[in-house]
C-alpha cells in the first residue's frame, strides 16, 4: 500500500499544520509520498520533506498550476495515481475542490472530511452536521479521502524525505484565475489556532465586532463567527466556523453572542474548553459550554479583555 | 441558454437527528424533509439569472425516492420552467452517492444540453461536497465551487469562490458546473399563486435505468452511531471567577 498526499500549499508556501495532520492521519496506509503543486512548490516540498513520516516528496511546479484551479491539478493527480492504492488531502476548500474531481475520473467514490481510519479499507466520518458518524467500507480498489485535520495530531518534524520533480499533465485548459482577495493577518489562522474566540449576531455590527477582536488579540487567538455574523456582513465568510464553514477544535473556544446552533456547534464541539458568553440564559450554547457566563456581552467582553 | 439546476430532498436543517438504535442509520421516517438548503439558493440563482434576461429555461432535476416530487414542485413554485424526477431509490433510507448520482446527471445532461449547471455546495444530511464536482469530471467540463457571485460573461462564467483564505475570482469556460454557497443570494419563498401555478408545471418521471446507471453503492455502511455527548459544564457569576477559572485550569 502506498499514499500520495497533496500538500495544502497557498502561494508557494506550505501550510504545514494542515499538511503535518492529513500525514498522521495516513500513516497507517502505508508509505507516504508527498505532492507539492503550484506555480511556486520546490520550497513547499522541500518543507515537507522535514515531517516526520514522510518518505517521499514530488514537485509538480509550473505556472499551470498557480492558484491550484481544480482541472489541472486533478488532471496531474490522476496521471501519477497509478502506484498509490489511497490518495489523500487535508479537508481544505482546495482539497475539497480537487479530490471529489479526482475520484470521479478514477471512477471511485469519495470519502470527504474523514475523522477516523478504522483499517485501509474502513473509515469514519460525521453525517447530519455531526450528529451522526457514520463508519464507511470502500469497495473502490483506489480510495480518494480528505482528512478532517480538527481530528489528527499534526506529525512532528525529523523527517528527511527525498525530493523529486513530478512530470506535468495535460493543461485541460478549461479556467483562468482572475484575482484573490484575501485579509492579511497576523492572527494565527483559524483551523490551527490554540484559542479561537468566535462572536455572533449578538455583537450587532460590524463596528462592534472590534470587540471581539480585541478579546482574540488579547489572547494570541484566531477570530471567528456565526453564519448569522458573516451574513450580516460583521465578518468575513472565511471566519466562518460550522457545518459549512470551518471546523475548530482548538483548546480554548470563545463563544460571544452565538445562540448554539446545530449547524454552529458541528464546528466547533469538539473544542477541549469551551466559554459561553450570552444574554440569554436558555442559549443552547450553554449546553455545550463548560464555562458559561449569562451577561451583555457589552460589558463582558471589554471586562474580560481587561482582565486577562 | 438552458440552466440546469440538480435538487435534493434531505431532513429539514431544523429537526434534531436520531441514530438509529441498532446503527443502521438514521431514522428518517415521518420526519420533516424539505429542499437542500443550498439548493434553493441555487434555484433562486438560475432564476434570476432568467429574470435578467441571461437564460431561457431553468430545469430542475431530482433524483431518489418518488417523494422527491414534492421537492421538485417547490422549485417549480419558485421559478423552476420544468421538473424531471429520476426514481432510483423506493426508500427514504437508501440515499444514492454522489458518483451514482452524478452519473445520473451526466445521463440527463447529455440529453438536455445546458449551458450551466447550478448545484448546491453541499447537501446537509451527508455533507459530502462533491457531486458537483464529480459531475464536472465525468462531463469534461469546467468547474466553480462554493461561489460568493456569478456573472456570465459572453461564452464564460466569471465566479467569486468562498474559500480558506477569503474570496477568489475564477473565470470558466462554460459549459460549466458551479456550486452554491450560502452568501450567493438570498432564495425568494414560493407566493400561493406560484405554488397553485407550479402543480401544472411538467414533471417528467424517469428511472435510473433510462440512463444505464448502475447505482449499486461503493461504500459499505458499516454503522451509524451517536457522537460522544458533550455535557454542559457551570455557570460563573461573573467575568472574575471566570478569568479565575481559566488560570486555574492554565489556559489563559
Ligand atoms: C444550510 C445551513 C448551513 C449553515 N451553516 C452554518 C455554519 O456553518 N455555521 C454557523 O454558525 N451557522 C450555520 N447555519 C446557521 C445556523 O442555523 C444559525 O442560524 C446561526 O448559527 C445563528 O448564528 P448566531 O448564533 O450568531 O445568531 P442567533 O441565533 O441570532 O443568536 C444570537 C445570540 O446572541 C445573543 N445576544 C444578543 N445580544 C447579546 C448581548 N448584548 N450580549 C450577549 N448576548 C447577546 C442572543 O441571546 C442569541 O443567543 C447554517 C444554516 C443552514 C440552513
Ligand atoms: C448502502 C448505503 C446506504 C446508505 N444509507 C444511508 C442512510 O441510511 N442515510 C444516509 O444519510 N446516507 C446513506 N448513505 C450515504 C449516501 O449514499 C451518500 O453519501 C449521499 O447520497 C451523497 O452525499 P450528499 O448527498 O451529501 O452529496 P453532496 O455532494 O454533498 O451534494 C451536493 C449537491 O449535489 C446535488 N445532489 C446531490 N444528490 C442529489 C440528488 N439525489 N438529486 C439531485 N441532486 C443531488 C445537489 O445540488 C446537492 O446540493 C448510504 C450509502 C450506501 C452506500
Amino acid at each position: 500500500m502506498a499514499v500520495l498526499l497533496l500538500a495544502e500549499v497557498n502561494d508557494g508556501e506550505l501550510a504545514l499544520d494542515a499538511t503535518a495532520k492529513a500525514v498522521s492521519a495516513s500513516k497507517a496506509l502505508g508509505d507516504v509520498t508527498v505532492l507539492a503543486v503550484g506555480a511556486s512548490a520546490k520550497a513547499a516540498g522541500e518543507a515537507a520533506a522535514k515531517i516526520a513520516g514522510v518518505s517521499k516528496v514530488l514537485v509538480a511546479e509550473d505556472a499551470l498550476y498557480g492558484h491550484r484551479l481544480a482541472e489541472p491539478v486533478s488532471a496531474l493527480i490522476v496521471s501519477l495515481a497509478g502506484d498509490y492504492s489511497h490518495i489523500v488531502a487535508p479537508a481544505t476548500t482546495d482539497a475539497k475542490n480537487i479530490m471529489p474531481r479526482v475520484a470521479a475520473l478514477l471512477d471511485v467514490m469519495i470519502l470527504t472530511d474523514v475523522t477516523a481510519v478504522v483499517d485501509a479499507d474502513t473509515f469514519e466520518r460525521p453525517i447530519y452536521a455531526g450528529n451522526a458518524i457514520q463508519t464507511v467500507k470502500s469497495k473502490d480498489e483506489k480510495k480518494v479521502i480528505t482528512f478532517r485535520t480538527s481530528t489528527f495530531d499534526a506529525a512532528g518534524d525529523g523527517g528527511s524525505a527525498s525530493v523529486a520533480d513530478a512530470a506535468t499533465a495535460e493543461d485541460p485548459a478549461l479556467s483562468e484565475w482572475v484575482e484573490d482577495s484575501m485579509a492579511a493577518s497576523d492572527r494565527p489562522e483559524l483551523t490551527s489556532a490554540k484559542i479561537v474566540v468566535s462572536g455572533g449576531r449578538g455583537v450587532g455590527s460590524k463596528d462592534d465586532f472590534a470587540l471581539i477582536e480585541g478579546l482574540a488579540d488579547k489572547l494570541g487567538a484566531a477570530v471567528g463567527a456565526s453564519r448569522a455574523a458573516v451574513d450580516s456582513g460583521y465578518a468575513p465568510n472565511d471566519w466562518q466556523v460550522g457545518q459549512t464553514g470551518k471546523v475548530v477544535a482548538p483548546e480554548l473556544y470563545v463563544a460571544v453572542g452565538i445562540s448554539g446552533a446545530i449547524q454552529h456547534l458541528a464546528g466547533m464541539k469538539d473544542s477541549k474548553v469551551i466559554v459561553a458568553i450570552n444574554k440569554d440564559e436558555e442559549a443552547p450554547i450553554f449546553q455545550v459550554a463548560d464555562y458559561g457566563l449569562v451577561a451583555d456581552l457589552f460589558e463582558a467582553v471589554p471586562a474580560l479583555t481587561e482582565k486577562l | 441558454m438552458k440552466v440546469l439546476v440538480p435538487v435534493k430532498r434531505v431532513i429539514d436543517y431544523n429537526v434534531k437527528v436520531r441514530v438509529k438504535a441498532d446503527g443502521s442509520g438514521v431514522d428518517l421516517a415521518n420526519v420533516k424533509m424539505s429542499m437542500n438548503p443550498f439548493d434553493e439558493i441555487a434555484v433562486e440563482e438560475a432564476i434570476r439569472l432568467k429574470e435578467a434576461g441571461k437564460a431561457e429555461e431553468v430545469v430542475v432535476v431530482s433524483i431518489g425516492v418518488k417523494q422527491a416530487q414534492e421537492t421538485l414542485r417547490t422549485a417549480l413554485a419558485m421559478g423552476a420552467d420544468r421538473a424531471i424526477l429520476v426514481v432510483a431509490a423506493d426508500d427514504v433510507h437508501t440515499d444514492i452517492e454522489p458518483l451514482a448520482v452524478a452519473k445520473i446527471l451526466k445521463g440527463v445532461i447529455d440529453e438536455e444540453a445546458p449551458g450551466l449547471v447550478i448545484a448546491g455546495k453541499q447537501s446537509i444530511d451527508n455533507d459530502m461536497n462533491a457531486t458537483g464536482q464529480m459531475l464536472a469530471a465525468l462531463l469534461g467540463w469546467s468547474q466553480a465551487t462554493f461561489a460568493n457571485e456569478l456573472d456570465i460573461d459572453g461564452d464564460a462564467a466569471v465566479v467569486k469562490r468562498e474559500v480558506d483564505g477569503g474570496l477568489q475570482t475564477i473565470k470558466v469556460k462554460m459549459p460549466a458546473i458551479v456550486t452554491a454557497d450560502l452568501r450567493l443570494n438570498e432564495p425568494r419563498y414560493a407566493s400561493l399563486p406560484n405554488i397553485m401555478k407550479a402543480k401544472k408545471k411538467p414533471l417528467d418521471e424517469k428511472t435510473a435505468d433510462d440512463y444505464g446507471v448502475d447505482v449499486s453503492p461503493r461504500l459499505e455502511i458499516v454503522k451509524t452511531s451517536e457522537p460522544e455527548a458533550r455535557s454542559a459544564g457551570e455557570m460563573v457569576p461573573d467575568v472574575d471567577t471566570l478569568v479565575a477559572k481559566l488560570k486555574e485550569k492554565g489556559i489563559v
